[in-house]
């Protein structure tokens, strides 16, 4: 006979493995960091992405396994995560990893607005700040561009007032990359996000150099191709040249390739695993590839 | 949404398949063992087909409303739209089919008084959807996972539009848009998961559209 015990106890046995990570080995070096532009302030050049892996509703031991991820991420010396409204439940999950976690100081929260009202942009960035459980978010983006000019006007309000500390936009997957051009050229932008890796490299065109050229920071999306790429990759030979740079894995390789764009100030991958999170902030580390090696990995993983 | 045609199935995928199916055994293990009353709710259903007891549409109708109330409310609005912001906007069209179901069934419009070989593939629709929990362990998904008629909406979607295959009627241009975009949503939902699974509520779908077609063909007499 199946009683709803059984039932619950059954749902929730994954919970019962869940435990805070590990400590992390002795004497983990400090992530690289990178200066933002506008400030000088430095954070580590890998952060972590929240889009799908932290969306995992009210489930309780869910909730707690997303909980370790961050708690290795801080532990590893990572500091941006990344969210939005749009990633269903992920700001209430990472509200709740930030209270289980005694809320750490280390934190940089980077958030968006994500809603086509201009009217609504405020009380929605409040809600999202309330299910942070954070004082006030250190960067708010207005998420693919939607409603851009009302709601960069009323981030660039709040930075003014001390309600936030950094205004960006975003864009992904190479969408509006003209309109993105042009706004960033318009406005002084602290940050922008969008998609760039070793097989995605539009944005090498234009706006990671425009970038450079206005001293924007660039925060880097999908950079396993939302774990495709890592996912194609996992079953060939780590090359000869991933010893060169310091590489134990393709996840390495793919960040580190992106690392080494002089454009680049964090790139925020997403992930549910504990070791992948340390494995992937560890990436952050020289040696770095130089052009005519990033030229080689990009050729080598288009053969692939 | 701008340049919504350069969006792909991917990029509204919200979560992974791990958190969709344990979500399920989550209402599961809520909800037990409410699923036992909702299986036996859809036996009646088949036995009242069967039966054609005078007034069976009206019993029918009022127990399929109730069922596509409760899945509505119970499962998409509070449990669903958790982890899928959209299900908030498809929840009241669950409400609205299952106040179409209780009208039709007091109306008179779920009346199953045809016995033709359309009419007994709706039941077969009926019964694939009272055997939907097989499913789980079929695809090495554990029972608790498992989508039951009245509490999951796919199985109740499909039970439903076999009764409708059933009934004919002219309640069935209202009452079948529903049912067929929920299997609609879902078969691609599962599909971008890269969920075998995915096939089974297309082909529902699929299905009880043929039979509907057929049911309205000038060919299909009465029995």
């Amino acid at each position: 006979m199946i009683t709803r015990r059984r039932f619950i106890e059954a749902a929730t046995a994954c919970g019962a493995a869940f435990a805070l990570p590990a400590p992390a080995p002795a004497a983990t070096p400090a992530p690289m960091a990178r200066a933002i532009p506008s400030s000088g302030e430095r954070i580590p050049a890998v952060g972590l992405g929240t889009w799908i892996t932290f969306n995992v509703g009210d489930d309780a031991a869910l909730r707690d396994e997303c909980t370790g991820v961050m708690a290795a991420f801080f532990q590893a010396g990572g500091r941006l995560i990344d969210s939005s409204p749009m990633y269903g439940s992920s700001q209430p999950v990472i509200g709740y990893g930030l209270g289980k976690l005694g809320r750490p100081a280390a934190l940089f929260s980077a958030e968006k607005v994500w809603t086509s009202s201009p009217a609504h942009g405020a009380q929605q960035i409040e809600q999202s700040r309330r299910l942070w459980g954070v004082e006030r978010f250190d960067l708010v983006q207005v998420h693919n561009l939607l409603a851009w000019e009302a709601h960069l006007e009323t981030l660039f309000a709040m930075k003014a007032e001390g309600r936030l500390r950094y205004v960006g936009i975003t864009t992904s997957e190479g969408r509006r990359h003209e309109l993105f051009e042009e706004i960033m050229r318009r406005h002084p932008l602290d940050f922008v996000q969008l998609t760039y890796n070793i097989v995605d490299r539009e944005a090498e065109q234009r706006l990671l150099p425009l970038a450079a050229e206005r001293g924007t920071a660039v925060i880097v999306n999908r950079p396993f191709r939302q774990g495709a790429l890592t996912r194609k990759l996992a079953h060939q030979p780590l090359p000869g040249w991933a010893t060169e740079i310091g590489a134990g894995s393709w996840a390495q390789v793919l960040l580190k390739f992106i690392l080494a764009h002089p454009a680049v100030t964090v790139a925020i991958p997403a992930t549910s695993r504990i070791d992948h999170v340390r494995e992937n902030v560890a990436a952050a580390a020289d040696p770095l590839p130089d052009a005519a090696l990033r030229q080689r990995m990009a050729a080598h993983v288009r053969t692939l | 949404m701008s340049e919504w045609w350069t969006y792909r199935l991917e990029s509204f995928l919200l979560f992974s398949p791990r958190v969709y199916w344990r979500m399920f055994e989550l209402h599961n293990a809520a909800l037990w063992p409410l699923q036992l009353a909702t299986l036996a709710s859809g036996v009646v259903i088949v036995l009242l087909v069967l039966r054609r007891a005078p007034g069976h549409g009206t019993w029918i109708g009022l127990i399929l409303g109730v069922l596509w109330a409760c899945v509505g409310w119970s499962f998409l609005w509070n449990r669903y739209a958790g982890i899928n912001w959209a299900a908030l906007y498809v929840a009241p069209a669950f409400g609205l089919q299952g106040l179409l179901l209780a009208a039709a069934g007091a109306s008179g419009g779920l009346a199953c008084d045809r016995r033709d070989v359309t009419g007994r593939l709706g039941l077969l629709l009926v019964a694939s959807g009272l055997a939907y929990p097989l499913l789980a362990p079929l695809l090495g998904r554990p029972w608790i996972s498992a989508e039951v008629f009245g509490v999951a909406p796919d199985p109740t979607a499909i039970a439903t539009l076999g009764l409708l295959v059933a009934a004919g009627g002219r309640w069935q241009p209202l009452l079948c848009p529903i049912p067929l975009s929920w299997l609609l949503l879902s078969g691609l939902t599962l599909r971008t998961m890269g969920e075998g699974q995915a096939l089974v509520p297309l082909a529902a779908a699929g299905t009880a559209v043929a039979l509907l077609i057929l049911r309205r063909a000038p060919s299909s007499t009465p029995a």
